[in-house]
């Protein structure tokens, strides 16, 4: 099991890098255009690691550290993420909070590192990045141990426990598709939380929008203005994975093939965040961002679906 | 245990000795700096036996006092509170000798050190004392010392009107606390608190008054909302390191008080828990809502203890519910995440208030708005106070994680649980919610203090402390880090403190406590892991620049070729989202100059936020207790006889009620 578990944070190091240009591709598709290469992603990150940066004169060490703190956390979360049925590398009780709050440290240091370019931009940006994580993070604790607590109804008819039951791995080896049968409700609500917070913390449309730069609506994109040269390379290799390790949460709830056969349920997994990522691309061909002041609502309402979920579980 | 009388002997004598060589400025600092550090180390001894093999220490004597009797005990409840005053105590009073320094013209420091010292002295027989008497004593002792302490620097008005409030504030508790001892020795032969536990309250309904009258009581010390309004006022206004103190340890007295008073009480109720929840949640999310508003940077301390007050009461709500519905479980992890807490944030707090003091020292400025760009002057400072930021935003892998972990935990276990559930949820709602506020709060008072440009010219001048200032900040930065890292190990040690408060056996609380070892020795892992790979990362980026110089210019302000320090973002515009988000808690009021036609010339905005609480509704209860009882203001003539004649009738009129 060990030597297997170490797969998947391999595999999502070499792949996540690809989920983003599967939604350019996508959104190139329903534009009509013909859009940039599937790997453009990696092209740039190899371009940007032989650059050489830029600093600005106001920055101090703090901004240096900003895209290594973010990615060695993101490859650090990448640990408790179980994928497919199998456990993750490290799985405890609990995980899901060490997993939130790695990603807090992620966004603690990219916030600090926006702060120290003492630029108007950048400080709105962070302003915006902590104000939305205060109502993301709630949505996604409570949607993960929502879906932790059908487990142990799952479990209590007689699938035997050997992970911890209120750990990642432990919540989505007992999903199933007979999951979704007795509690999809649950399950439904959930999921559409975790989505909410999926686009929030990825800085998608309808929240942020990704592709423009210099508008005053933007948040995760006007943070990193000022990086260059292997900075950026680390803060978009640190975001793709980030949006691999959403994926895959939202993916393991939705496509919960649990047939036993390792290859069968990562295949299905990974299929899974593909497809996934496309769904994004569409949303993102077919909406328009909304007003900020509309995202806290939006988010709000993340919350109260995912309160909703774990008030039905633990009444039902 | 003589130890211990001997430590608090050092302090009285070493703080007397200040005190009387007042005019020689360097000796009584040295005097006073010293004794409080020889004295705490004296006291640490009995203080680390007693957790490391878990006997109770005790000594009783009788007193002439009706009532009262000089019997101390130190058992491991008491130790825990002892080791974590008496370290940060020590570390403050370092910090203190060369922060002290700079008022040596104008103030008399010796008076200064003998208040520190008799305050730390006071907080030691505050949790050892066995006996109701000498607890009101040393209560009343620290209360007054720590008032004198905060009206150091008398001759502003704000310090004046911060000390009144503080002084009333603390004897409105009192009063409270007075009528729970009362309560709990009505049947009893004496205030001990032996007589406490066995002629007590146990069982009756009587128990929940009691319960009610120290939540208020010891919940003023403490500063649970709404009875906080002293701090946010208080804590500026003392000395930086006397804030470390008050904040990190004397308003954990309120905690140990309210803790002690659950061992008096027997099996609690559920609604005990119930309440303390509902306290910590409002203390906790309001208390970093008030702190993310301010702009005064040891304002902000202030409420954040709030919010860690907050935390730390969901922690014993949730251990309170564990004993009231017997669920040990809940019991074990919600009292061990509460106390830890306690000494997490002394450590983390204790550091950030001598931060905001370095800052004060190098700047003279705490108005956040007019800091910025600290970090060129003060690396040493600066890179201390990241590591409180980010410990007290309770991210891996530094202590305050530890401590929400516990509590959240204990909270997951309960979800399910009949008449829990609901508290659970509103438990992991809640942390969830303060660690993203307190993310916010945190990355602004760091970043806008220490990052960008300097925003006013009194920052410029900023210049990095001297090391009698610096090395205190590391000891207490290395704590944190040491907490994080050697987690498991802390919560083994805290086993005896936690069977104190739950009265379980150790072997229970040793396989309840199994549920967060295992997970906390994979954090430490993974927090390993973690430092490994930035390790690899820094080694990697370095690789890759080292044959390429990176070009130095301008920040990027979208095609803006001359950006200035005054178009930064500020400490209010950065935290506007979230309290015009939160606005109808806050009352934040703004006076806008908005600027008008098509040259506007000047444009302005203030924001300013009161507290709630103090302007709704203390300020207003006050104003109405002065307006009827103002009709007997006729008797107070402000003549001595009149007085004496008050005081000789009265004695008649209780001789007479005597005869009766």
């Amino acid at each position: 099991m060990q030597t297997i578990s170490i797969l998947h944070p391999l595999t999502a190091l070499i792949l996540s890098p690809l989920l983003p240009g599967i939604i350019n591709r996508t959104k190139a598709f329903f534009a009509g255009r013909k859009g940039q290469p599937l790997l453009q992603t990696y092209y740039d990150l190899a371009r940007l690691f032989q650059k050489t940066p830029v600093y600005s004169q106001t920055t101090s060490w703090i901004f240096r550290a900003g895209p290594l703190a973010g990615l060695a956390s993101a490859i650090t979360a990448l640990l408790v993420l179980p994928i497919g049925g199998g456990a993750a590398m490290f799985n405890f009780t609990g995980d899901l909070i060490f997993l939130i709050y790695l990603l807090g440290v992620m966004r603690f240091f990219t916030v600090l590192a926006a702060i120290d370019t003492g630029s108007a931009f950048e400080g709105m940006g962070a302003s915006r990045e902590v104000q939305f994580s205060v109502l993301a993070e709630p949505a996604l604790l409570l949607s993960l141990l929502a879906m932790g607590e059908i487990g142990e109804i799952t479990l209590a008819a007689g699938i035997q426990e050997t992970l911890p039951r209120l750990s990642l791995s432990g919540i989505y080896t007992s999903l199933s598709f007979s999951a979704w049968m007795h509690s999809g409700t649950v399950l439904l609500l959930a999921a559409s939380a975790l989505l909410i917070v999926l686009l929030t913390e990825n800085s998608r449309i309808p929240v942020d929008d990704p592709t423009t730069h210099l508008e005053l609506t933007m948040i995760h994109e006007v943070m990193v203005l000022d990086h260059s040269g292997p900075d950026l390379a680390m803060i978009l290799y640190g975001a793709a994975i980030k949006l691999w390790i959403f994926s895959a949460l939202l993916a393991g709830v939705l496509i919960p093939v649990r047939s036993g056969n390792f290859l069968l349920d990562g295949a299905a997994t990974l299929g899974g965040i593909f497809l996934l990522t496309i769904v994004i691309g569409v949303i993102e061909s077919s909406m328009a961002r909304l007003r900020l002041l509309r995202v806290p609502q939006l988010l709000s309402g993340a919350g109260v679906l995912a309160i909703l979920a774990i008030v039905l579980v633990l009444r039902g | 245990m003589r130890l211990i009388l001997i430590s608090m002997m050092i302090l009285c004598f070493s703080g007397l000795c200040s005190f009387f060589t007042g005019r020689n400025p360097r000796f009584a600092n040295i005097m006073g700096a010293g004794g409080t550090v020889l004295g705490c180390l004296v006291g640490l001894v009995p203080a680390t036996i007693v957790l490391w093999t878990g006997q109770t220490m005790s000594i009783h004597r009788p007193w002439q006092v009706p009532f009262g009797s000089f019997s101390l005990q130190i058992d491991a409840l008491s130790a825990f509170f002892l080791f974590t005053i008496l370290i940060l105590s020590a570390v403050a009073a370092i910090y203190g000798n060369t922060y002290l320094w700079e008022y040596r013209k104008r103030k008399n420091l010796g008076t200064s050190w003998l208040f520190f010292n008799i305050l730390v002295a006071s907080m030691i027989l505050v949790v050892i004392s066995h006996n109701g008497m000498l607890f009101l004593m040393a209560w009343e002792i620290m209360s007054l010392a720590s008032f004198f302490l905060v009206t150091f620097e008398d001759e502003k008005e704000n310090v004046r009107r911060a000390g009144w409030i503080y002084l009333v504030a603390t004897h409105i508790g009192t009063a409270f606390l007075f009528v729970l001892f009362i309560l709990l020795a009505h049947k009893g032969p004496s205030l001990d608190f032996d007589h406490f536990i066995s002629f007590g309250l146990n069982g009756t309904s009587m128990a929940g008054l009691a319960f009610l009258l120290s939540v208020i009581g010891f919940g003023t010390k403490a500063g649970f909302m709404p009875f906080h309004v002293w701090l946010p006022e208080a804590h500026p206004a003392a000395p930086s390191h006397v804030s470390a103190v008050m904040s990190g340890v004397m308003i954990k007295t309120g905690i140990y008080g309210l803790l002690r008073t659950l061992t008096f009480l027997g099996q609690p109720e559920p609604w005990w828990g119930w309440l303390l929840i509902a306290i910590g949640l409002g203390s906790g999310i309001l208390g970093v809502l008030f702190a993310l508003a301010q702009h005064d940077l040891k304002r902000l301390l202030a409420y954040s203890s709030v919010e860690n007050i907050g935390i730390i009461t969901l922690g014993l709500g949730l251990g309170v519910l564990g004993l009231s519905l017997n669920q040990p479980v809940l019991a074990v992890l919600g009292f061990g995440g509460g106390l830890l807490h306690v000494l997490n944030h002394a450590l983390f707090k204790g550091l950030l208030f001598l931060g905001a003091g370095a800052v004060l020292h190098a700047t003279g400025v705490r108005n956040m708005e007019q800091l910025g760009g600290l970090m060129r002057q003060m690396p040493w400072t600066g890179a201390i106070f990241l590591i409180g930021s980010f410990a007290i935003c309770g991210l891996p892998p530094l202590n305050g994680f530890v401590s929400e972990f516990l509590i959240y935990v204990g909270a997951f276990m309960g979800t399910g649980l009949s008449g829990v559930s609901l508290s659970s949820i509103g438990v992991i709602t809640g942390l969830a919610a303060i660690g993203g506020l307190a993310a916010a709060c945190f990355t602004k008072a760091f970043g806008i203090v220490f990052l960008g440009e300097p925003r006013h010219t009194p920052a410029l001048l900023g210049h990095e402390i001297g090391w009698g200032m610096r090395i205190p900040m590391m000891l207490l930065a290395f704590g944190c880090l040491a907490i994080g890292f050697f987690a498991p190990t802390v919560i083994s040690a805290m086993v005896p403190v936690i069977g104190n408060v739950t009265g379980l056996l150790k072997i229970d609380i040793d396989t309840h406590l199994a549920v967060v070892t295992v997970p906390l020795q994979r954090v430490t892992a993974l927090s390993c892991i973690f430092i490994l790979i930035l390790g690899f990362l820094i080694y990697l980026r370095r690789h890759l620049l080292s044959d390429r110089t990176p070009a130095q210019c301008n920040t990027w302000d979208c095609g803006f070729v001359r950006p200035t320090a005054s178009m930064q973002y500020t400490a209010s515009s950065y935290a506007q989202p979230i309290t015009s988000m939160f606005g109808f808690f806050l009352q934040t009021h703004r006076k806008i100059h908005a600027p008008r036609g098509l040259f506007p010339a000047k444009a302005s905005l203030h924001t300013h936020t009161d507290d709630v609480f103090f302007q709704g509704l203390f300020l207003p209860l006050f104003r109405g207790i002065e307006r009827i009882l103002l009709p007997l203001h006729w008797l107070q003539q402000g003549r001595v006889q009149i007085y004496i004649l008050y005081v000789a009738v009265t004695i008649l009129a209780l001789l007479i009620w005597n005869l009766r």
